[in-house]
Order: C-alpha cells, then structure tokens, then sequence
C-alpha cells in the first residue's frame, strides 16, 4: 500500500506529531524502559504543586472489576525540584512537554503557571482543577462554571503558553463548564478526571482506602467519559482531549468520532506498560486499513442523524438550557 | 553530563555529539511459555517459564509484573508483583515461587506446561554484590526465601561464602534449602513448630557467625522483627545490610506512587517508592 498515514494533530495551535499521551499522573521517566519517548504525541507530568506534599494514606489503590480506584494525594516534591531535576530530563527529548499544576487557590494557579512559564521546554500548561478549591469549601474548581471562569481567566492572564484545563466528571453540567473554560481563554478542554468511587472491605468493614473516596479509572468508565466528551466537543469551539479509560487504538479512535482532538492513556499504561506506542502503531493501521488519510478526520465524525438531532436535547444540558 | 538529543530515528542530533545507539527496550512485557508449574510442599509453587534475553537477564531481589490469568469468577485487573526466585540467561529462563492466597495468584494456579503468561521485567533495584565480600549472611522468612534463593548462585560466582538462616512455621515449609545448599551454602533452618525461629535465638546465632568471622554482609527479606535483630547487630559491629521489602503496587514501574514506604535517611523521614527505588534497600534506613 501505498498510502501514508499523517496521525499529527494540532491542539490550540501545539502540534502534536500523534494524537497519543500520557494521563497526569500515569506516567515518569522510568517508563522509558518500556518505550522509546520520541514516539510519543506529548509528554504530560504528574502534577506538581507549589507545596510539598506526602500524599494520602495507604492503602492508595484497589482494583475493581475492569477498573481501578485510586486515592495517591498528588505527593509532590515542590516546584525547584520539578525545575532542576525533571524539567531537564524531558529536553533529551523531541516530545513537546506538558506540565500538569494544581494550586488550592486561584492565585496559586496563577503565580505556578507564571513562575513555571520563565523556563525553557514547557510547550503547554494542563492545569488539573479538579481538585479542591480552598476558598469554596472544598469543592473542586471544575465543578462549576464560576469558579473555573475565574481560575482560568488567572491563568490566562499569568501565562502565554498554551492552557489546557483538565475539568472533572463529577459534577452535572460538564458542557458548561467547558464552556466557561472557553470564554476565559483556554486553549483545549481535557475531559475528564477520575470519577468519585468507593470500596469496602467486607472482612474489616473499613474503607478498601486509606484517604476513604478515590478516583475511579479503567477501561470500566469509558462509556461515561465518551459521553461527556461528546458534550463537550459539541458545545466548545476549542480541542477537547478525552482522557477516560483509553486501552486500545478502538477506544481512541471512538473518543476521536465523539470529538476529541488527542487522547490521554492512563490506567492502560499500569496493566500494559506500552499500551500508548501500541495504540499509536494500531491506531495508523486502523486509518490505513479505512483509508483515511489524516487521523484529524476522525474528529467528530460519528454519524448521527439529522432527526435523531431533535431528540438529542434531554441529553445535552446546554443545548437544553 | 551534557544531556543528548535523540532523533525519533534513533540517529544522534548533532547538539548531543555522541554516537548513541537508538533507543532498546530494557524492561519488556512479553508472552513467556509455561515450562513448569507444580507444588514443592503443602504451601509453595514453582513456576519455570520460557522468556526474551531481556527478561532472563534479572538480578537477585528484582521482580515481574504478572498479568494473572482469571480464575472461574473472578477478575484481577492489575498485574501481581512477583519476586524472581531464578534466572537462568543460557537457557533463557525465569522462575517463581508462589504460595496461591489470592485471585491473582489463584490464577498463576491453574497454568500448565505450554501455557503463555504475560510477564513484565524485570523491575527494581535488587541485592547488590561488592566483589570484596568474603563471607556474606541471608536471613529470609515465609516467602522471603523466594526472593533470597538467587543470591545463592550470585554468591558463588562473586566469589563469597553464604551462611542462609531460614525461617519457616514448620520444617515442611522451608523452601530453597536444596538450592542453597547445591551452591554450597550453609543453611540453619528455624522454625515456629521447634521453637527455634524467636529473634533471640537468630540473635544468637548470628552473634555466633559474627564472632567465627563469617558474616561480612546481612541480605534479608520476609521478617520484620529478624531485620530488627539484623539492624541492631550491624549498628553494634558496623555491617552493612540490604533488605528487600514488600508493598501493594500497581504500575511496578514508578509511576503511580502507590507503593510508597518510609525511610529514615540521615535522621530524616523520606518516601519511596518500593517499586522503582527498591525493592531492596539500605539495611539501616529501612523501617518496620
């Protein structure tokens, strides 16, 4: 055959060589034991904070049917280290590199990304607002459009890399909260984060973890994910990069027909440590084997008809609204 | 060291200015053969499986990632940490020895010879060796005497002696005392039934080998109270020591931080991750 696969996708003006990268959190550079890192579509870090954090008691995992729930904390080792020691790493490499932050404050979105904006080899800024807003009670940024308006806008403001904005799944209207992303100046949606769960162990009668709540991830919340994708990419202008139970080029290729722009591999990475440059490879011999030349036409190309528009609305808050 | 820059090619860029070799995967997960897999005793299992060069070039105290097949209703998701019990890079083989407790584990159960097993390594930082060692001690309990079984051999071609204590709740149970012994170690085997395994009494005799000269090292696994004896003792004779120790892991390969232990470094408490920093440690940072 003849033909040549182009999977290069451009995210909010980043070009990313492959459509394919790591979930924050998901991902060091011990994993380039496994895999060579050039072929990789971008690198994202485990979030790092200004503060120094242990992270939650264990036990921080346990598996569940198809999936996993995790409560890890972010433990971070502050912001020096990630410069002198983690920073440099990534220069070795063609990879544009993509730093995951999170701040328990606006502000301290805001001063991170401008103080890590003054180094060299950062393509992009993901900040991970999914996590627990301080100055609302603890609820995270994500869960509403206010509060993630106002984050983002900071953040806008703080720097000019390429903003991402990592929303969560738990919360009712993630459409809308894309939107408010959108309207204060990021540059891509990532959709989405771990959903709430619990486990009990019923020899203890305890929690199965040590922080109680936890994330849950897997191949199990995909169909929930794909769907909120979909939402999202139907009601933003900007690329929205799914992230949601990705394990094989099947289930890129389906968030990509949803909507997404790129993808994030996380869980998969723990069960298969080369499930990304696997997915890379099947995901050019998919579009060879259909005879689509640019993997970017895949982006929101589900079939969907014109009738079955009308009925869409009890689904699509925004649309509803 | 000036990092170098590496083209997707795997050709040097010409701001890194070394001849670097494209990129080679060492750590791989791979299909390896089920050459062996039966019950030693009324508890443990031994397992042989046929594998790539890569993964039969582990070290002693390194481990696998196994990807358990399912037993009838049940469905482990993550792969199960395994220690290498033998690696055998001539004929290209590992092996492991498993007691069945649980889904994962119950499923490594019901392999049989010509089966194909997913097996990811290998992994960590294992036992590590100096050439000058003349006589070294293995202290090793319970399923520690898995992960201790490869120093025999590595012992020998190093070039040291090696005095095993192994510890065990009944004589039946203690497992590798052959293998050991085949090496031409010494083996002294304690066991809760006799009432020989109490701290006091491995006190005793290690205090005994110190004494003859004969325990330059202390390499164990399994027990916390017997690494307790062995801290105090190197602390009293100034030894050194290496502990492999154990944590529930997910990813086996540092990513996840959810294996993480304390440390005491210097007087400091520190994290690590027993996956990627261990699973053999210092004697002397490594707590309880």
């Amino acid at each position: 055959m003849s033909m040549n696969v182009d999977l290069a996708v451009d995210i909010g003006g980043l070009r990313l060589k492959n459509p394919v990268m790591p979930a924050s959190g998901t991902f060091a550079e011990g994993l380039d034991k496994v895999m060579d890192f050039n072929r990789l579509g971008a690198f994202v870090t485990k979030t790092i904070t200004r503060e120094l954090r242990d992270g939650n008691p264990l036990p921080r995992v346990v598996e569940q049917p198809g999936s996993l729930i995790n409560a890890i904390g972010i433990p971070s080792k502050g912001v020096s280290h990630f410069v002198e020691r983690t920073l440099p790493h990534y220069r070795r490499y063609d990879t544009p590199l993509v730093v995951s932050i999170s701040a328990p404050t606006t502000e301290g979105f805001a001063s991170l990304a401008a103080e890590l904006s003054a180094f060299p080899g950062i393509a992009a800024i993901e900040a991970n607002i999914s996590c627990p807003n301080i100055e609302e009670d603890g609820k995270a940024f994500a869960m509403h459009a206010g509060a993630t308006e106002r984050v983002t806008r900071a953040l806008r403001e703080a720097t000019r890399l390429p903003l991402w904005v990592k929303l969560t799944p738990n919360t009712g209207n993630v459409p809308e909260v894309a939107q408010a992303a959108e309207a204060s100046g990021a540059d891509a949606v990532v959709v989405a984060n771990t959903i709430l769960a619990m486990a009990i162990d019923l020899r203890t009668f305890k929690p199965c973890l040590g922080n109680i709540m936890g994330g849950l991830s897997g191949p199990a919340i995909k169909p929930i994910v794909l769907r909120q994708v979909f939402q999202c990419a139907k009601a933003v202008r900007i690329p929205v990069i799914g992230c949601g139970g990705i394990a094989t080029a099947e289930d890129a290729v389906e968030y990509m027909l949803a909507g997404a722009s790129a993808v994030q591999v996380g869980t998969a990475t723990f069960v298969q440590p080369a499930a990304m440059t696997t997915i890379i490879d099947a995901l050019a011999e998919f579009c060879l084997r259909r005879e689509i030349p640019r993997v970017a036409d895949l982006v929101g190309g589900v079939l969907i008809e014109e009738a079955d528009e009308r009925d869409l609305a009890w689904l699509d808050p925004v649309a509803a609204s | 060291m000036e990092p170098m820059t590496v083209r997707p090619d795997g050709q040097q860029d010409a701001a890194g200015g070394c001849a670097c070799a494209p990129w080679k995967a060492s750590v791989v997960a791979e299909l390896a053969e089920v050459v062996q897999n039966r019950a030693v005793n009324g508890e443990y299992r031994h397992m042989v499986v046929h594998c790539s060069a890569e993964a039969a070039a582990a070290q002693p105290g390194q481990f696998f990632q196994l990807l358990c097949p399912m037993p009838p209703g049940e469905a482990p998701f993550l792969r199960r940490p395994m220690s290498l019990y033998g690696a055998f890079p001539d004929r290209r083989q590992v092996e492991f020895l498993y007691k069945v407790t649980g889904a994962g584990t119950r499923g490594l159960d019901m392999l049989k010879p010509g089966d194909r097993l997913d097996i990811m390594g290998p992994l960590g930082t294992g036992y590590r060796l100096d050439p000058g060692l003349r006589h070294i001690v293995a202290v090793g309990r319970g399923a520690g005497l898995a992960t201790l079984a490869p120093l025999a051999r590595a012992a020998r071609l190093n070039g040291s002696k090696i005095t095993a204590i192994f510890s065990a709740r009944r004589p039946d149970l203690v497992v590798s005392v052959d293998l050991f012994r085949a090496e031409g170690a010494e083996v002294i085997t304690v066991t809760d039934q006799e009432q020989t395994s109490g701290p006091a009494n491995v006190e005793r005799i290690l205090r005994g080998l110190i004494a003859e000269g004969r325990c330059n090292a202390f390499y164990t696994c399994g027990s916390s109270r017997l690494m307790r004896v062995q801290q105090r003792l190197a602390q009293e004779y100034g030894l050194p020591g290496q502990v492999a120790m154990e944590q529930q892991m997910a990813c086996g390969i540092g990513l996840c931080y959810c294996c993480v232990r304390d440390f005491n470094v210097d007087g400091a408490i520190v994290n690590r991750r027993v996956c990627w920093d261990g699973p053999v440690f210092d004697l002397m940072e490594a707590l309880p």
